[in-house]
């Protein structure tokens, strides 16, 4: 039966719905502020978001967005190569490839669009790829479509990524390695010093997504590659308006000439319509606000190291290091639902992440920190998991070493 | 150079560990269908081959493998 595939689905939501948990799809009623909203009928800190500056409701944002929409209209309703280039579109690439220091950029209407689009087209049947087993979704829709041999190397494991080029022989000079800058379900940083040894080493090409990292790592906010000192390195740059920018859409930058050549070949650039003008135009001035603002960033650590630090406190089992986000790992998938929950009921909302979104068998409640949250509200996150740890929902299972 | 029985033995003492049902192994066994193997399992098992070998199998070729004998079958082709 066509629908025999889902029925394993049909399962968890049902399992789900006895509980009376609905943690996919929460629907936000109202949003008060960059860091709180009305869901499920009660106001909540929103710590399960990708607004790692705020600036998705920062009013200069805004008022670009309604200028835009008043100038420009609601819509494109067109492909960037037919109808759906604007003035806008085309300053936000020169802007993009400025704040990056490379001469070419493609700005694509989402930021899986981007990924996937270069992953598919970036190399083909009889070349090779080279990706991070724990890649994100889109990365792996486009290397399955790019036709070409797909290798998987070990998490941020430069050893295996190197044992696994040495294998290729010659066919390595010509490979494609892809790695992201912070990894967005646990919040790990990649070892992008390593790895871009390695690329060096043989005479590869290096891609790397930061939809995570960037405005969040770096000097000027370029993201993991800059804060590692290993931009020079990197052949193309992927990444999202949806996080730290606080819109929608995504991009690619590179100092490859090439990258014009490419922009045409990419379907899911061609074949799908443009942002809409107000989208252009916020993101344009986030992009001018986090180059002007560095303190944004400098706040979204502290609040960053507020929480891991919390959460740690309490014995829970958290990532490595501190990172925007803050992952706590659950072996117990029941147990992880009724926590989800608890903190709902205490005004936290927080993302449940179950496989095969989560890197491996166990289920994890993904915090993630905006520049935005108060200390007092990072304080609240905390004390609502100290909570379920005293009414014994998280148990020895979800504790780490501390 | 590797022959076919060579990657054919190799798989069947690879699967041992991975075997919990017991399943008699022949070319025909399907890997996912017959033994059960979870794609996390899949990917354990292929990295085995691969360091035991030291080549690379890629991704890309798994959709066309369900059974023992067809994957001894494409990665000898794949090393030829």
């Amino acid at each position: 039966m066509l629908f025999d595939k889902f029925q394993a689905m049909a399962d968890f939501r049902a399992e789900l719905a006895e509980q009376g948990v609905a943690p996919f799809g929460a629907v936000t009623e109202e949003i008060l502020s960059a860091t709180e909203g009305i869901v499920q009928g009660r106001k909540v800190i929103l710590a399960g978001t990708n607004n790692y500056l705020g600036l998705s409701y920062d009013s200069r944002c805004i008022a670009k967005a309604q200028e835009a929409a008043q100038r420009w209209g609601t819509g494109t309703t067109g492909s960037r190569v037919a109808n759906g280039s604007f003035e806008g579109h085309q300053a936000l690439e020169d802007e993009i490839a400025e704040f990056y220091g490379v001469d070419h950029a493609i700005a694509f209407s989402t930021g899986y669009a981007a990924t996937m689009g270069m992953c598919a087209t970036l190399a083909g049947p009889g070349d090779v790829i080279l990706l991070d087993a724990d890649s994100h979704s889109s990365i792996y829709s486009g290397v399955k479509l790019s036709g070409a041999d797909i290798i998987r190397f070990k998490h941020s494991n430069p050893d295996d990524l190197a044992k696994r080029l040495r294998r290729l022989g010659d066919r390595a000079g010509q490979a494609l390695i892809i790695a992201e800058g912070i990894y967005s379900m646990l919040g790990d940083v990649a070892p992008l010093q390593e790895i871009a040894a390695i690329k060096r080493e043989y005479g590869s090409y290096l891609l790397v997504d930061e939809a995570h990292s960037m405005g969040v790592l770096g000097e000027s906010g370029r993201g993991a590659a800059q804060a590692a000192g290993v931009e020079s390195d990197v052949d193309f740059t992927a990444g999202t308006f949806s996080k730290s920018l606080g819109s929608v859409g995504g991009f690619c930058v590179s100092p490859h000439a090439e990258l014009e050549h490419i922009r045409f070949c990419i379907n899911a650039y061609i074949f799908t319509a443009s942002s809409s003008p107000s989208v252009i135009a916020s993101t344009r001035e986030a992009l001018r606000i986090i180059s002007s603002e560095p303190e944004r960033r400098e706040q979204l650590w502290r609040n960053s190291h507020q929480l891991y630090d919390g959460l740690k406190s309490l014995g829970l089992k958290v990532g490595p290091s501190a990172s925007p986000v803050v992952a706590v790992e659950f072996e117990d998938h029941a147990n992880t639902i009724a926590c989800w929950q608890g903190l709902m009921d205490q005004g936290v909302y927080v993302n449940l992440v179950v496989p095969p979104a989560s890197p491996s068998t166990n289920f994890l409640l993904r915090n993630s920190v905006s520049a935005a949250h108060s200390p007092q509200q990072i304080d609240e996150i905390i004390a609502a998991y100290a909570s379920l740890k005293d009414r014994g929902l998280l148990t020895s299972a979800e504790h780490g070493e501390g | 150079m590797v022959d076919y029985q060579e990657y054919l033995a190799f798989i069947y003492s690879a699967l041992e560990s991975l075997n919990k049902k017991q399943v008699t192994l022949s070319e025909d066994t399907e890997l996912v269908g017959d033994i059960g193997l979870s794609s996390l399992e899949v990917m354990e098992f292929i990295e085995k081959i691969e360091d035991h070998f030291d080549i690379s199998i890629p991704l890309n070729i798994l959709p066309d493998v369900s059974t023992i004998g067809e994957l001894a079958k494409k990665i000898h082709q794949l090393n030829l």
